[in-house]
């Protein structure tokens, strides 16, 4: 680990000066240790924020939750709210790492979390994320675990985790504050596609800092759930993933989001799976048909061709837990 | 790697006892021997990094924290970890470092009361927190509820993730996730053994929960 200076800031003013002049923000720390430890990142200044006033989960005034940035894994995936009103939260979180590793990390962080592709930690290796024009050792590599939709001639990592992938589902929106004031950014901008800058992950600007991420309210009764496919049964990233949400009002279904984790560089929406599913009604035959869009467009490398196939079947099964198999 | 020996190599700033004893011995041996290694073998930044790491020292930070009850006051180099700041500076090797990743739960301890890694936590962000290691579960002779499962489940093997399992556990129990045995399973993965001894682990902490 090369050598940083410390600060640890008491209010959002401080830690937007300490952002500006260059600071790495900590939250949790359980992605950016790890890493400074391989090299892999090397800030020159950590700025500690966890004392900063962004640990509460609350209602919207339009019924939505917000759940702050500093907002432990474990307290989000605890949260009554969370668990009755969007349960595909509280299940991603679960099924994500360790207990202790939930003890620890932020649900700001975990959106900000960095591949898990094996070439990005190993600083002996090419990788455009890592170090930019030095090229992808994966694609020729051991891709196995890698992302098949999304995918650029400079990086073919997936995004790994698993409540961004309900974020996703739910059309969340993350809120930020920089220099110049606060804004928000669709959860479906926040997260970039590598394409020629595999480098550049978040729609962030210098200094900007993450507040809290909002869902927004649904009609209820409103069933969601996450299911994750891996090669343990538990502490380990998704093969793939799939997070649904669906409401149904007089035997029809008027809203379904459904999203995709494992398979892409960032969580992947599922707006052809979606589109078979409004106006329909709950079937076993509408849950096969539907499930066969979910790795439309999908390019597959070469040791995980397996995941197009997968892909489809974890979508189907979860709508089917989800939305009944009448 | 190279970087790793030489955060061993910087010397622990406070709090050593005058009696050199076995540990201390491996532990100088060790860090000795790693330093002329490094030496030997660093180029580029890491040996630029190392070089000026010598002629001024690293960025330190004070911190003063509570563990097993006892308070400590330091100064650490901010690489430091918690796992680093237990095992080389306060003399608490109970603490196991597997993988130094967050990836096998050797090393978790409790912090506020929450099971963690300590090897991702940077021990200058401790400031007025209170830690608990599996030294300090035991009260005087007697051991903790779960120690004496271990024991009488026989849940180990050579013992290397015994400390993490049991600090886990502990965690897990006041968690309330003892609900069945697949409960106990799935909150306690973040503990990985080696040596295979999960049925017995599972029944140790089921054995604490529910007095069984």
């Amino acid at each position: 680990m090369y050598p940083f200076t410390f600060t640890k800031v008491s209010d959002t003013a401080e830690a937007l000066n300490a952002g500006h002049r260059g600071g790495r923000y900590i939250a949790g720390g359980t992605t950016l240790v790890d890493l400074m430890r391989e090299t892999v990142e090397r800030p020159e200044t950590l700025v500690d924020i966890s004392a900063l006033p962004l640990r509460g989960v609350t209602v919207t005034e339009r019924g939505g939750l917000r759940i702050g940035a500093l907002v432990r894994m474990a307290e989000a995936a605890a949260h009554a709210k969370v668990r009755t009103t969007y349960p595909v939260i509280s299940e991603a979180l679960e099924l994500s790492a360790s207990a202790q590793l939930r003890n620890m990390a932020t649900i700001g962080g975990n959106i900000m979390q960095r591949t898990r592709c094996t070439y990005f930690r190993d600083v002996t290796a090419g990788c455009n994320k890592r170090e930019p024009g030095s090229g992808c050792a994966a694609r020729d590599g051991f891709n196995r675990t890698h992302a098949i939709l999304g995918t650029s001639d400079a990086c073919v990592a997936t995004h790994p985790s698993d409540v961004a992938v309900a974020f996703a589902a739910l059309q969340a929106t993350v809120h930020v504050v920089g220099p110049d004031g606060a804004r928000s950014i669709p959860f479906a901008d926040f997260l970039l596609r590598p394409g020629s800058t595999p480098e550049r992950e978040q729609a962030l600007q210098k200094g900007e800092l993450i507040t809290a991420v909002e869902i927004p309210a649904f009609p209820r009764p409103l069933k969601s759930g996450y299911l994750k496919v891996r090669d343990r049964q538990s502490y380990e990233f998704a093969l793939t993933s799939a997070a649904v949400a669906l409401h149904v009002r007089g035997g029809v279904i008027r809203e379904a989001k459904v999203a995709a984790g494992g398979v892409g560089t960032v969580p992947w929406k599922l707006p052809a799976v979606e589109k078979h599913l409004i106006g329909e009604r709950p079937s076993q035959a509408l849950w096969a048909e539907a499930a066969k869009h979910a790795a439309d467009g999908a390019r597959p490398l070469e040791h995980n061709r397996f995941k197009v196939e997968l892909l489809k079947r974890t979508v189907e099964r979860q709508l089917r837990i989800v939305g009944g198999t009448k | 790697m190279s970087t790793e020996l030489t955060e061993s190599a910087v010397p622990p700033p406070t709090e050593h006892s005058a009696a050199p004893s076995r540990r201390t011995f491996i532990a100088t041996t060790t860090a000795v021997g790693g330093a002329v290694v490094a030496g030997g073998l660093m180029t580029g930044p890491a040996a630029l990094a190392a070089e000026t790491g010598a002629a001024e020292a690293p960025p330190s930070s004070r911190v003063s924290l509570t563990v097993n009850g006892k308070r400590h006051a330091l100064t650490v180099d901010n690489r430091t970890s918690l796992l680093d700041l237990l095992r080389e500076h306060l003399d608490l090797p109970g603490s196991k470092k597997g993988c130094n990743a967050g990836a096998c739960g050797a090393c978790t301890v409790l912090v506020d009361g929450r099971r963690v890694n300590s090897c991702l936590t940077l021990a200058v962000r401790l400031e007025g927190a209170e830690v608990t290691t599996v030294e300090g579960l035991a009260d005087g002779d007697g051991l903790h509820p779960l120690q004496q499962a271990f024991i009488e489940q026989d849940a180990f093997q050579c013992g290397y993730c015994t400390p993490g399992q049991i600090m886990s556990g502990v965690g897990c129990i006041q968690e309330g996730h003892t609900g069945s045995a697949d409960e106990i399973r799935e909150w306690m993965s973040g503990n990985i053994c080696r040596c295979g001894c999960y049925v017995k682990i599972v029944r140790a902490v089921e054995q604490t929960a529910h007095g069984k």
